[in-house]
Parts: structure tokens; C-alpha cells; sequence
């Protein structure tokens, strides 16, 4: 109960909101999509990054550590699950830092989750 | 989680009873699992005795219930630790300078609560990011600018009050400098506020900044002397036009008029934060030969670096300007400054980097080649460090060295010398460690920062002890050649405070006298600026 309710006031804020970058959220989008975009798409979204780097850290970062064997934007991926998803916000990896509870509560991440594991086709079969 | 220092488990059993009483269960976190979110991500000390770890976090939403947190560990002995949105990352980020402090985590305190712009102030609590804040401005298309640091995600005011940095013009980049008015609650839970929010009914707070009689809102940055919960901060008109234009020069000397005349320019109000580059820092990692000069011994007196560079057409040093403003004004900026480079530095090249006119789409926005030059914000500073063509294995974070210089480029040739053969006796060697190519950064005014950053690892003990004692071996060499850090994470701020140390320590003992009046317990964050109360200073 806690943390739906957490959820819903945070989900108010977000939806009220738009994205990091300063764009107008979709309201129609999915909560997940929304805090994807909210939280993570600064880094690991699409567009340039500071004068010489032609993808934002993130996205390069996972197109280097994956040479093409999986997509280099978190959203196109195929492969993830609510729990890997979970995993890397709560405990962060390399230079990414892990997001607490004030930022992303667990019904949030639970949501955050569920978007980005949207086209896993083993998770369809479930 | 440790329990507070000096509290028994009954007694932080009945402090925490009253915390949640007085912000609810939620907003009460206690568990590892939650409470270790609050560990420093770039911790130099990950996992070892030495680490700075927190006993709970509280999440308030009101300055009443911060003032209920204050007044609660007070009774109980409690020290706090207050986290605006806890990104200090390099510096520390969330974690205290004592282990067993609670945190206060403000980031639900994130209303913007004015924008005004045509006196161009926000007022902002806590837990505002500049993304909200651009955002808030964006969507209601005021006529106003913020000033942001490399990533966007930090609080406005917390990077105010950590005496951060931004990118723009002289009187913004500060953002300590251009904070205007403070609301604080006290250690003894009293609120207070400074400036113009001092009188009941000016309507000035984010306008005046002094109010009457002495001027104290410095003793809340770097510092603990109470809990900062609004604060309001100057913000500039958005101008109608921006270039950026880089000024790139034959020889390594030429650093010295470079510095000049750049300092003139933005001393006179003509240019914004002047960025300072090597073109050779990258190209030394492409090219061994590039490689070899820069650890020559002999690098120092130029010769290699203006041979290689008049080989290959590559300029030791650039310089980006910007000029912010009504085109026609800035372009005859602009002109001007182009004699003035012409005039001092034969050989001098010319690139136009970027010319845009406000306000941009979305599209255009993002097309933007470097956005914090714009007030954009961003994460796009994290590339360094990140995994990359070039960076395949990177370190978890990095542990950042600031030592402030004089703004000049016989101070940046002699600072650069100094720190590179120190680097060099101490047997450390990595891709950003110091050398001839490293170049000061301007995001303070009137002063350089020739920082650098030292990896840190979450699996590698060894590596962060190396990181560790390279600090304390920097900050030492720094000092004794009269280079002062201006930011620090806690593990380094006792070492950091203990160098400027004129008079027998007048300025920490100053400091103590004023910990000792205004805070006795160390209910907040005791040790944070390099000071501690009586209770806990070493011979106390």
C-alpha cells in the first residue's frame, strides 16, 4: 500500500511533467515510457552527445560493450526483465550511480520495468 | 547500517519512533537496502572500515517536518546529514562526513515556487533539478535562462551551496554567487532567513541579497550550520543570439597572451566562460610519437610540442568564446576580440563554431553541439568515465582533484610542470593524469581549476587505495606550492581545511568558535567543511 501510494503522487508529477530534456511528455504514453524518459534518456535515449560524440553516454556506452550483438538503446532491446532493470537502477554500474527510493519508488521502477521489457518475447509467454 | 555514534539501541529506537511521527512510516528508511542507496557511489573507500556510512534517511516534504527532524536529533544526540538531491558525485555524493549520520533527504521537497522574468530570479526548494527548473521555464515560455553544470540531474540549490559551477556569463557560472536569499532551519530548529526574506512582507527575496547587517549566508555552503530549504538564485535574459567562436594558436607559449586577452574580454563583460583545450590531449592517445613528447623530460621548454604541432597543423592550446546577446552586438564582440588575437599572436587560426538564434525548436535544441554553453541541461558529461570506443574498461567513478591556479599561462605552464612530475615521482600513471596537455578550466570566474580525476572501483580495493594516497599526495604538493582545493569529498576535508592554515589555522579555528556557538552537539553535519564541535574535535 505504501508504495502505490507513492506511486500515484509521484505518477501525478510525472505525467503533469515532461521529459528531462524539455520536451512535452506524451500524456498518452505508458508511466514506464514516461519515467524512462523522465530519468534515463538523458543518457541512454537517442541524439548527440557533448562536441565529438555522436550518441549520448549511455547509449554508447552499451553499443561498445555489446558490438552490435544487442541493441545500443535500452528501449530497443528484446533481452530485459522487470528484475534486470530493478538490478542496474537500485545498484547502478560502471559511472552510473543507483537511483533511491526519492527519485524512482518501487512501484515506479516496478512500471519502469514492465515498459522496458515490453518486447522481451519470453517474458510475452509468461 | 552503523548506529548513530554514542546512542544506545533503545535510544535510536525511540528517536525513530518520533521521526516517523513526525514525516510517516514511508519516508523512514532504516533497512540496508535502503539506506545503503545513500552510500557514495564513488566511494574511494568502498566497502572498507574507512567508508562513511549513514544509519537511516529521512525523506521529508515540509520545512515543518524538517524543523520536527531537527528538533527530534537534538533531544536524542543525532547527527544529520542534509542531501539536496545527492549528487556531489566525485566529491562525495550523498555520504556523510560521519559515519552513523542520519540523512535528510530533501529531493521531495521539489517545488519551484517562483519564476519571475522580468526581474529574473527563480526561487526554488530543495529538490528542484536544473531539468525540472529548465523544464518549468520551457513550458511556459519565460523569457529567462538558467546556468547549469555538466550534468543536469543535481539540485540548483545544492550545487549553489556546494559552491558548484555552470558555463555561462561571470555573474551566473558562480552559482553560489548568484544565489539571492536563504531560508535555513537552524540546529536548534529555528528558521531563519537571510536577506530580504528577513523582512516580513519585502517581496525582494530573490532580488537583494544583503538585506542589512552582516552578510551570513556563506557560513551555510560548505558547511553545517543549519538546513537550507529555499533559495532563490538569479537568472539571466534570454539572449536573442549566441556564437561560439575558437581562437586556436601555433605554439605552447602562446598560452600566455591567449590567457590575456581572454581575461580582459571576459573581465569587460564581453565574453562568457572562456573553454580552454588542448587539440593534443585526445590526439597523444592516437599518435605514440604524440605520446613519447608529452613524457619526454625535456617537454617543458615547448620545442617538441611546436615542432609537432607545426608539422602537423595542430594547435597545443584553443580557445572557445561565447558571446551571448543581440546579434549585430555580439558580432562586433566578436570582431573585436579577433583584432585583439590577431594583434598579439602571429599565426593565429580562426574557427566558427556555432551561431544560434533564440528560441530553438525541439529539433534545434538538440542539435546544439555543446548545450551547457547554452543553459541547456544535459548528462553528457558522463562520456568521461563511461565505456567508449577508447574508455573499454572504465572505473566505477572517479575521485576529483581541484586545485585553484592564478589565471595566467605562465601560472597554467608552472601548475601543469608542478602537478605532471609530482604525478610522475609517485609512480601514477593514467589517461587523465596530469601532463603537458592539460588544460584549466574556467567554471569559476576570476580563477582556474587544473582538475583532474582519479578512478575509483566498487571491486578493487587496490585501486582506490592507490586513488587515496595519490589525493593526499596532491593536495599536499598542491598546497605547498600555494594551490588550494575549492570542493573535496569528506574522506580529504580535514586535510583540505588543514591547508590553508595562515595564522595557526585562524580560519578552522574560526569556524569551531562558530560551530561551537551555534551548533555544540553536531547535530548538522558535523565535519563537513573541514570542521568539527568541541565535543568531537580530536583533542576534545
Amino acid at each position: 500500500m505504501r508504495h502505490a501510494l507513492c506511486a500515484a503522487a509521484l505518477a501525478g508529477f510525472i505525467a503533469c511533467a515532461a521529459t528531462a530534456a524539455g520536451k512535452p511528455a506524451d500524456q498518452a504514453a505508458p508511466l514506464g515510457k514516461r519515467l524512462f524518459d523522465y530519468h534515463c534518456a538523458s543518457c541512454h535515449g537517442t541524439g548527440i552527445g557533448n562536441p565529438g560524440a555522436a550518441m549520448k553516454p549511455g547509449t554508447d556506452a552499451l553499443r561498445v560493450k555489446y558490438g552490435g550483438e544487442l541493441p545500443a538503446l535500452l528501449s530497443e532491446r528484446t533481452d530485459l526483465t522487470p528484475e534486470t532493470v530493478a538490478y542496474f537502477v537500485r545498484n547502478g554500474v560502471s559511472v552510473m550511480a543507483p537511483y533511491r527510493k526519492t527519485e524512482i519508488d518501487d512501484a515506479q521502477l516496478a512500471a519502469l520495468g514492465t515498459w522496458l521489457s515490453r518486447n522481451n518475447p519470453d517474458l510475452k509467454r509468461r | 547500517m552503523p548506529l548513530p555514534p554514542n546512542v544506545s539501541a533503545a535510544q535510536w529506537q525511540e528517536a525513530l519512533a518520533a521521526f516517523r511521527a513526525a514525516i510517516g512510516e514511508a519516508w523512514v528508511y532504516t533497512s540496508d537496502e535502503d539506506a545503503g542507496l545513500y552510500r557514495d557511489a564513488y566511494s574511494p573507500v568502498w566497502g572498507e572500515e574507512e567508508e562513511r556510512l549513514v544509519s537511516a534517511a529521512l525523506a521529508p516534504r515540509t520545512v515543518e517536518e524538517v524543523q520536527a527532524i531537527v528538533r527530534t536529533a537534538s533531544r536524542f544526540g543525532i547527527p544529520l546529514f542534509p542531501i539536496s538531491t545527492g549528487k556531489n558525485l566525485g566529491y562525495g555524493g550523498s555520504a556523510p562526513n560521519l559515519s552513523g549520520s542520519v540523512i535528510v533527504d530533501l529531493k521531495r521537497m521539489n517545488r519551484v515556487l517562483e519564476v519571475d522574468d522580468r526581474r529574473h530570479f527563480a526561487i526554488c526548494e530543495p529538490g528542484v533539478s536544473y531539468f525540472d527548473l529548465y523544464r518549468h521555464i520551457r513550458e511556459r515560455n519565460l523569457n529567462v535562462w538558467i546556468d547549469v553544470p555538466d550534468p543536469g540531474w543535481g539540485s540548483v540549490m545544492g550545487n549553489a551551496l556546494d559552491h558548484g559551477v555552470g558555463h555561462t556569463w561571470y555573474s551566473y557560472r558562480d552559482h553560489f554567487l548568484s544565489h539571492c536569499g536563504l531560508e535555513v532551519v537552524l540546529p536548534n530548529g529555528e528558521l531563519l532567513r537571510t536577506g530580504m526574506g528577513a523582512l516580513p512582507g519585502a517581496g525582494t527575496f530573490g532580488d537583494f541579497r544583503y538585506g542589512f547587517g552582516p552578510y551570513v549566508d556563506g557560513l551555510f555552503a560548505q558547511a553545517g550550520f543549519g538546513i537550507v530549504t529555499k533559495m532563490g538564485i538569479h537568472l539571466m535574459p534570454r539572449p536573442e543570439a549566441f556564437l561560439h567562436r575558437r581562437v586556436l594558436v601555433p605554439r605552447r607559449q602562446d598560452i600566455i597572451p591567449l590567457v590575456d586577452i581572454a581575461n580582459a574580454l571576459e573581465d569587460a563583460g564581453l565574453i562568457g566562460m572562456p573553454l580552454y583545450e588542448s587539440p593534443m590531449f585526445h590526439a597523444q592517445f592516437a599518435d605514440p610519437a604524440l605520446r613519447a613528447i608529452a613524457h619526454a623530460p625535456d617537454v617543458w621548454n615547448g620545442n617538441a610540442i611546436d615542432r609537432y604541432a607545426a608539422e602537423k597543423g595542430m594547435a597545443p592550446w584553443q580557445l572557445g568564446l561565447s558571446f551571448y546577446g543581440p546579434e549585430p552586438v555580439i558580432e562586433a564582440s566578436w570582431q573585436h576580440a579577433r583584432a585583439k588575437f590577431e594583434k598579439a599572436i602571429p599565426g593565429v587560426r580562426f574557427d566558427d563554431v556555432e551561431t544560434l538564434r533564440f528560441p530553438l525548436d525541439e529539433a534545434g535544441e538538440e542539435a546544439v553541439q555543446h548545450k551547457v554553453l547554452t543553459g541547456i541541461p544535459n548528462m553528457n558529461i558522463f562520456a568521461i568515465g563511461a565505456r567508449s570506443q577508447t574508455n573499454p574498461e572504465p572505473a566505477d567513478g572517479h575521485l576529483l582533484f581541484s586545485p585553484m591556479i592564478a589565471r595566467s599561462g605562465e601560472e597554467v605552464l608552472k601548475a601543469q610542470r608542478i602537478f605532471t612530475e609530482g604525478m610522475q615521482d609517485m609512480g601514477v600513471d593514467y589517461p587523465d593524469a596530469y601532463g603537458p596537455f592539460t588544460a584549466p578550466f574556467t567554471w569559476m570566474p576570476r580563477i582556474f581549476a587544473l582538475t583532474t580525476g582519479m578512478p575509483v572501483s566498487r571491486t578493487d580495493p587496490a585501486v582506490n587505495k592507490a586513488s587515496r594516497e595519490t589525493m593526499r599526495k596532491l593536495i599536499e604538493l598542491g598546497a605547498r606550492h600555494g594551490y588550494g582545493e575549492y570542493r573535496t569529498p569528506p574522506l580529504f576535508q580535514d586535510q583540505v581545511m588543514g591547508t590553508y592554515s595562515f595564522n595557526g589555522n585562524a580560519l578552522r579555528r574560526f569556524c569551531e568558535t562558530l560551530k561551537d556557538a551555534v551548533d555544540p552537539k553536531g547535530i548538522i553535519a558535523p565535519g563537513r567543511g573541514g570542521f568539527w564541535p568541541r565535543s568531537m574535535r580530536k583533542e576534545g
